[in-house]
C-alpha cells in the first residue's frame, strides 16, 4: 500500500454492476475499493472512470469512499498456497493465515508459442472410456460437456485423484456448497489435501466475482509449473457459470450481445483461460480439465460451441440403459492430443483397436435402430449388439480401472469373441500378432 | 515532424488519442505505458480524436500517456531469410524474444541482419526496370530468392549499377536505380510493404487451371484445387479441420507454404514447430520446415493482431509469388479473424450487421480472397498464391455470415460433416455437398486430359453420382428395411461404400496412406470405377454385404501398403481372385 492515497467521495453514476466517478491518474484494469467492496476499472473517458464492482452495487452511496490501489487484481504466490482454500479475491476462507509470497498480477501474459513443448506425456486415469478412446496428455485442456444432473464432479475428482500430478488446483465457480464439501472430503480422505489449492466461489457468493476464479487458479498453477517445474492439474467447474457472469457484465456495460446473449468477445475470453494449459520443456505442465454444463444437451449454444473450438477435445458422459451404468460416450467424446501418445507411449495396436471398436459400436447403434423400427436383424447385427453390451460394461463404464495394455487385451478378446478379422478391419500385421482365437 | 498525441479514453484495447497534427486512417502509432511502447493502429478519426486499436493489453494505461505516430500503415519487412521462421501476427520473430512469456511492447526484427547471402546479379547497368523486376538473386533454403525492384517505385527506372556477385548482408546496397527525373534510388535486399495493400506487380491474372497436388484423395481426385485457386473448409469442432489443413500443408506440391494460425490453439502451432523440422517434403525430399513460414497469432495472443496476422501472411505470400514461385497459404481460422473485427466494431459502437458482425464483412472477405491467384509476371514467368482458409461456423451451422460470405468468393468448398466425423469416416469431407468449381473450367479440363487421362473427369463424375445414389438407397433401406428393396439396390449401395472407404477415407496418421501421389490415385480410381461398372451375381443382400466388406478390407490393406510393392501386388491379386468369384459372365 502506498503511504499516500487519494480518497474520492463523489460518485456520479451507479448502475447494477458499475459506478462512475471523476478521477485522474488512474490506470486501466486497476483495482479500487468502493466502500470496502473490490472493484476494477473497465472504462476511462477523459476524467470519468467507470468501475465494475464485483459484489454488486447494492447499498453504495453517491458519497461512498473510493480508493484506487494502483495495481491489477493479484495473488500472493508461494509454496504456502498448498493445502489452502481461497475466495475469488485470493483471500483465505479456511480460517488460516494469509499466505506469504510474491504478489503477482493475475491474467498475466501468454506463453511464447516457441517456448512450449509438444505435449507427449500420457495421463493415466484407469477409466477406459478416457484412456483407451480419448487418451489425455499433460498440457492438454479438455472439458466435460455434461447435463447438470450428470456425475461430472465425481468423475473429475476420480480423474484428479488417479492422475499422477504434483499439484491440483480447483477453481469452483457457482459451485453448490454440497459439491464444495464433496471435493474437500474427497481430497482429505485421499490424504491429498497438501497438494491441493482451491479457489471457491459458491452459489452463495456474488456471481460477478466468479470471473476472477479462473485467472486466480491459473496464476497459482503458473507459479508451480513455471517456478517449481511441477505437473499441475487445474479443475474448473463450471465454466458455464463463468460465461454467464461475463454476459451479465457485458450486458450492464451496454455492449451489443452476439449469439445467445453472450458477449462478442466470449471466444477470446475463454481462450485466454484455456490456453494457459501448457507443457514446458523443463517438465512443468498445466493441464486443464473443465466442466461446461449444457442446457438440454444443446452443444450449439455459444458457451459449449466456443469452448469446443478452443479445447483439445471434449468428454461426454451418458447413462447406458443396457448396462445401467454411466459411460464415457465413445461417439461424441474426443481427445485431440491422443495421437501424440497412443501407439507411442502405449502399445502399437492402440490407435487401430480404438477405431475398430468404436466403428463396431456404431454398427451396433445402427442395428439397434433397425430393431426399434421392427426390421429383422442379420446375424452380424446380433453379434454387434452383443459386442456393444460387453464393450460398454467391460470398457466404457466409468467404474472400470485398468491399465491401457489390459484395456487393449480386453478389446482384442471381445473382437475374437464376436467377429472375424475381416469384419474388424485392422492392419494385417496387428491381427497376426494380437488376434485372440 | 511526426504527429504526437495524448491518451484521452480507454475501453479495453480501443483507445482514444487526441492528436496535434495530421493522422491517416490505418496509420501506426506507439503509446508509451509505464516506459513501454505499445503498437496501435488508427481505425477511426473524429476531429482531433484518433481512435486506435492497441495490439497489446492496455492494462495500466492512463489518461495523458503519450502517443507517437509513425507516418505509415502496418507494414511487413520483406527480404531473404523469412523461410523457416516463426512470426507473430505483426511479423515479430518469436524465437528472438526473451523468456517464456510474451512481454508486451517487445518487438523483434523479422530478418537476420548479420547473415551474408551469396548474390548473383540478373541485370546490368543500362537496363530499364520497374517495380517487381528481378535485379538479382540469392539462395534461400536451396531456392532462388529474387531481389526485386521495390514495389513502391512508380514508373520506369534505369539501372545505374548492380553489385557484383559476392556475399552481402541484407542492408547493403545491391543496386542503384536512376529515375527519369535523374534522382537515384538505392536498393537493398530488404523492402517494406503495407499489409492491407495487394502487391500487383504482374501483367495478367488469368483463370487458374493447373492442378495443385495435395496427396489427399478427397481433394485431388474428387474436388481438386488448382495453383492460384481458392478454397475453404468449414466444419464444426471435432470434424478434423486442423488435421486436414496440416495434411495439405505437409503434402501439397508447393514451393512455399505459409501457415497463418489465426486465433487457434497454441498446441497446434507447436505441433507444426515440432514436426515440420523432422518431416520431409514428399516432392523435394528436403525438410518441410525449409519451405514453411509460420505466422502464429494463437487465440490467447492479442485480438487486434489477429486481424493483422492474415494480412501479414498474405503479403509475404504475394512477395514470394513475385519471384515466380508456387505459394500455398493456409489460414486457420478465418472465423477468428472475423470475430476480431466484430469485437472492434462492437467497441466502436458501429451499427451491427447479421450476428453482430460488421456490415462490411462480406467486402472484407471478398477483398482478401481476391488477393490469391495465378499470375504472369512481366518477365514471362508465372507464380501463384493458392489460398485455403478454414471457417469455424458457430454451432456448426453453415448459414452464418462468415461461411455464407466465404462461399460467395472461394471456388472450392470442402464441407466437413459432423455425421461423417462421428462415424470416424475421415477426412469428414461430405462428398455430395462439397464442390470444386475448377472442374467446370474448360482450361482445367484440357489440362487434366493432357496431364492425367482423357477419361479422368468422366470417372470423377461417375463416383460423385454413385455417392449420391448410394445415399438415396441407404435412406430407402432405412425406411423399407433390408428386405424391402431389391438385391441390386444393395449392390449399388455397397459400390458407393466401396468408393467411400477406398477413395474418400484416408488415414492421415498412417505414413503410407496419408500421402497418395497422383499416379496412385489414378490407379486406385480406375480400379474402383472398373469394379463399380462390373455386374455381380448375388442371391441375398447378406451375400452382398459380406462380399463387399471383404473387398473393402483388401482395398484398405492395399492403401496401407507401399505402392507397387510386393505386398501391394499381393493384395491386388487377391482382389482379382475375389472378383472372379462373383462377376456375372
Amino acid at each position: 500500500m502506498k503511504a499516500f492515497q487519494k480518497i474520492y467521495t463523489k460518485i456520479t453514476q451507479i448502475t447494477k454492476a458499475t459506478c462512475s466517478l471523476k478521477a485522474t491518474g488512474v490506470g486501466y484494469d486497476e483495482l479500487a475499493s468502493v466502500d470496502g467492496k473490490l472493484a476494477q476499472v473497465v472504462k476511462i473517458i477523459g476524467d470519468e472512470v467507470t468501475l465494475q464492482v464485483f459484489s454488486g452495487t447494492e447499498g453504495i452511496r453517491t458519497n461512498a469512499e473510493v480508493v484506487f490501489m494502483g495495481k491489477a487484481p493479484s495473488l500472493r504466490v508461494g509454496d504456502q498456497l498448498a493445502g489452502r482454500f481461497f475466495n475469488a479475491y485470493g483471500e483465505p476462507i479456511d480460517g488460516g493465515p494469509i499466505p506469504e509470497g510474491r504478489e503477482v498480477e493475475i491474467g498475466g501474459p501468454s506463453v511464447n508459442p516457441v517456448r512450449r513443448k509438444q505435449p507427449s506425456e500420457l495421463i493415466a486415469t484407469g477409466i477406459a472410456g478416457i484412456d483407451l478412446n480419448n487418451t489425455l496428455v499433460t498440457g492438454q485442456k479438455i472439458p466435460f460437456f455434461a447435463d447438470p444432473d450428470q456425475p461430472f464432479n465425481q468423475v473429475m475428482a476420480l480423474v484428479a485423484m488417479r492422475a499422477k500430478s504434483d499439484k491440483i488446483i480447483l477453481g469452483g465457480m457457482g459451485m453448490t456448497n454440497d459439491d464444495y464439501l464433496f471435493f474437500k472430503n474427497t481430497f482429505s480422505n485421499a490424504g491429498a489435501l497438501d497438494r491441493i489449492v482451491s479457489f471457491i466461489n459458491t452459489t452463495e457468493d456474488p456471481s460477478v466475482e466468479r470471473i476472477l476464479i479462473p485467472d486466480m487458479a491459473l496464476c497459482a498453477a503458473e507459479y508451480f509449473a513455471v517456478e517449481k517445474h511441477e505437473k499441475v492439474l487445474v479443475l474448473l467447474t463450471d465454466m458455464t457459470n463463468y460465461a454467464d457472469a461475463l454476459a451479465i457484465v457485458s450486458n450492464r456495460m451496454d455492449q451489443i450481445p452476439s449469439k445467445d446473449s453472450m458477449p462478442g468477445s466470449l471466444y477470446s475470453d475463454l481462450a485466454k483461460i484455456y490456453e494457459k494449459a501448457v507443457q514446458f520443456p523443463d517438465g512443468g505442465s498445466i493441464t486443464i480439465i473443465a466442466v461446461t454444463t449444457l442446457s438440454g444437451g444443446d452443444i450449439t449454444h455459444a458457451v459449449p460451441d466456443n469452448t469446443g473450438y478452443i479445447t483439445e477435445g471434449q468428454l461426454y458422459l451418458r447413462r447406458d440403459s443396457d448396462i445401467g451404468k454411466v459411460i464415457v460416450d465413445p461417439f461424441r467424446s474426443l481427445s485431440r492430443l491422443k495421437q501424440l501418445v497412443t501407439g507411442k507411449k502405449t502399445r502399437e495396436d492402440h490407435p487401430q483397436v480404438m477405431n475398430a471398436a468404436v466403428r463396431l459400436y456404431a454398427d451396433a447403434a445402427n442395428a439397434k435402430t433397425k430393431l426399434e423400427n421392427g426390421f429383422d436383424l442379420t446375424d452380424y447385427d446380433n453379434r454387434t449388439l452383443a459386442f456393444a453390451k460387453d464393450y460398454s460394461s467391460k470398457l466404457l463404464a466409468i467404474d472400470v480401472n485398468l491399465d491401457t495394455t489390459e484395456m487393449l487385451d480386453v478389446a482384442w478378446s471381445l473382437f475374437g469373441k464376436y467377429f472375424s478379422p475381416a469384419e474388424v478391419n485392422i492392419k494385417q500385421n496387428l491381427v497376426d500378432k494380437y488376434w485372440k482365437k | 515532424m511526426a504527429t504526437k498525441g495524448r491518451v484521452k479514453g480507454i475501453v479495453s484495447n480501443l483507445v482514444t488519442v487526441e492528436v496535434d497534427g495530421p493522422v491517416s486512417q490505418n496509420e501506426i502509432c506507439y503509446i508509451s505505458v509505464a516506459g513501454v511502447k505499445l503498437m496501435a493502429e488508427v481505425i477511426k478519426v473524429i476531429g482531433k480524436d484518433a481512435y486506435v486499436q492497441v495490439f497489446e493489453s492496455t492494462r495500466g494505461m492512463k489518461v495523458g500517456d503519450s502517443a507517437e505516430f509513425a507516418g505509415h500503415m502496418l507494414e511487413v519487412t520483406l527480404g531473404p531469410g523469412m523461410l523457416s521462421r516463426k512470426y507473430d501476427g505483426l511479423q515479430n520473430d518469436l524465437d528472438k524474444m526473451e523468456g517464456v512469456f510474451l512481454h508486451r511492447g517487445e518487438y523483434t526484427y523479422p530478418l537476420d541482419e548479420e547473415k551474408k547471402w551469396t548474390f548473383k546479379p540478373l541485370t546490368k547497368p543500362g537496363d530499364v526496370v520497374s517495380a517487381g523486376d528481378w535485379l538479382g538473386e540469392v539462395e534461400e533454403n536451396m531456392k532462388p530468392h529474387k531481389i526485386m525492384v521495390p514495389f513502391s517505385l512508380k514508373g520506369s527506372y534505369t539501372v545505374k549499377s548492380v553489385a557484383a556477385a559476392g556475399d552481402y548482408t541484407i542492408h547493403e546496397t545491391m543496386a542503384v536505380l536512376t529515375s527519369p527525373d535523374g534522382s537515384e534510388e538505392k536498393v537493398t535486399m530488404v523492402q517494406k510493404w503495407p499489409v492491407k495493400k495487394a502487391i500487383t506487380c504482374y501483367t495478367e491474372k488469368p483463370r487458374p487451371y493447373k492442378l495443385l497436388e495435395t496427396g489427399v484423395r478427397t481433394i485431388d481426385t474428387v474436388n481438386p484445387i488448382v495453383e492460384g485457386g481458392t478454397g475453404f473448409i468449414p466444419g464444426p469442432f471435432g470434424t478434423g479441420k486442423t488435421v486436414l489443413q496440416h495434411a495439405i500443408s505437409k503434402q501439397a506440391e508447393a514451393d512455399i507454404v505459409i501457415i497463418a494460425a489465426c486465433g487457434e490453439r497454441a498446441n497446434e502451432v507447436v505441433e507444426v514447430f515440432t514436426e515440420f523440422p523432422e518431416l520431409v517434403d514428399p516432392h523435394t525430399g528436403r525438410k518441410l520446415m525449409e519451405r514453411t513460414i509460420i505466422i502464429a497469432n494463437t487465440s490467447n495472443m492479442p485480438v487486434a493482431a489477429r486481424e493483422a496476422s492474415v494480412y501479414t501472411a498474405m503479403t509475404i505470400a504475394e512477395y514470394y509469388r513475385g519471384m515466380g514461385l508456387k505459394v500455398l497459404l493456409m489460414a486457420d481460422s478465418t472465423s477468428r479473424w472475423a470475430q476480431a473485427l466484430r469485437e472492434m466494431s462492437n467497441r466502436l459502437e458501429e451499427l451491427p450487421g447479421p450476428d453482430a458482425f460488421p456490415m462490411d464483412l462480406s467486402a472484407i472477405i471478398a477483398n482478401f480472397y481476391a488477393r490469391a491467384g495465378f499470375v504472369h509476371l512481366k518477365n514471362g514467368a508465372t507464380g501463384s498464391v493458392t489460398f485455403i482458409g478454414t471457417v469455424s461456423p458457430a454451432g456448426g451451422n453453415l448459414k452464418e455470415p462468415v461461411t455464407e460470405n466465404t462461399k460467395k468468393v472461394a471456388r472450392c468448398f470442402y464441407a466437413l460433416e459432423q455425421e461423417r466425423a462421428d462415424r470416424k469416416r475421415y477426412p469428414a469431407v461430405n462428398p455430395i455437398e462439397s464442390y470444386s468449381k475448377y472442374l467446370e473450367y474448360p482450361e482445367f479440363q484440357d489440362y487434366i486430359k493432357e496431364h492425367i487421362s482423357a477419361d479422368w473427369l468422366e470417372m470423377v463424375n461417375e463416383i460423385k453420382t454413385r455417392m449420391l445414389r448410394g445415399k438415396e438407397i441407404s435412406e430407402q433401406i432405412n425406411i423399407l428395411g433390408d428386405d424391402g428393396v431389391p438385391v441390386e439396390y444393395h449392390v449399388t449401395f455397397w459400390k458407393s461404400e466401396l468408393i467411400d472407404f477406398v477413395i474418400l477415407q484416408q488415414d492421415a496418421f498412417d505414413a503410407i496412406d496419408a500421402v497418395t501421389p497422383l499416379v496412385r490415385q489414378e490407379y486406385m480410381l480406375k480400379r474402383v470405377v472398373d469394379i463399380c461398372r462390373t455386374e455381380f451375381e448375388f442371391n441375398t443382400f447378406l451375400e452382398v454385404m459380406d462380399y463387399f466388406k471383404n473387398m473393402i478390407n483388401i482395398f484398405k490393406q492395399m492403401n496401407y501398403s507401399e505402392y507397387e510393392s510386393e505386398q501391394f501386388k499381393h493384395f491386388d491379386a487377391e482382389l482379382d481372385k475375389l472378383l472372379a468369384e462373383r462377376v456375372k459372365n
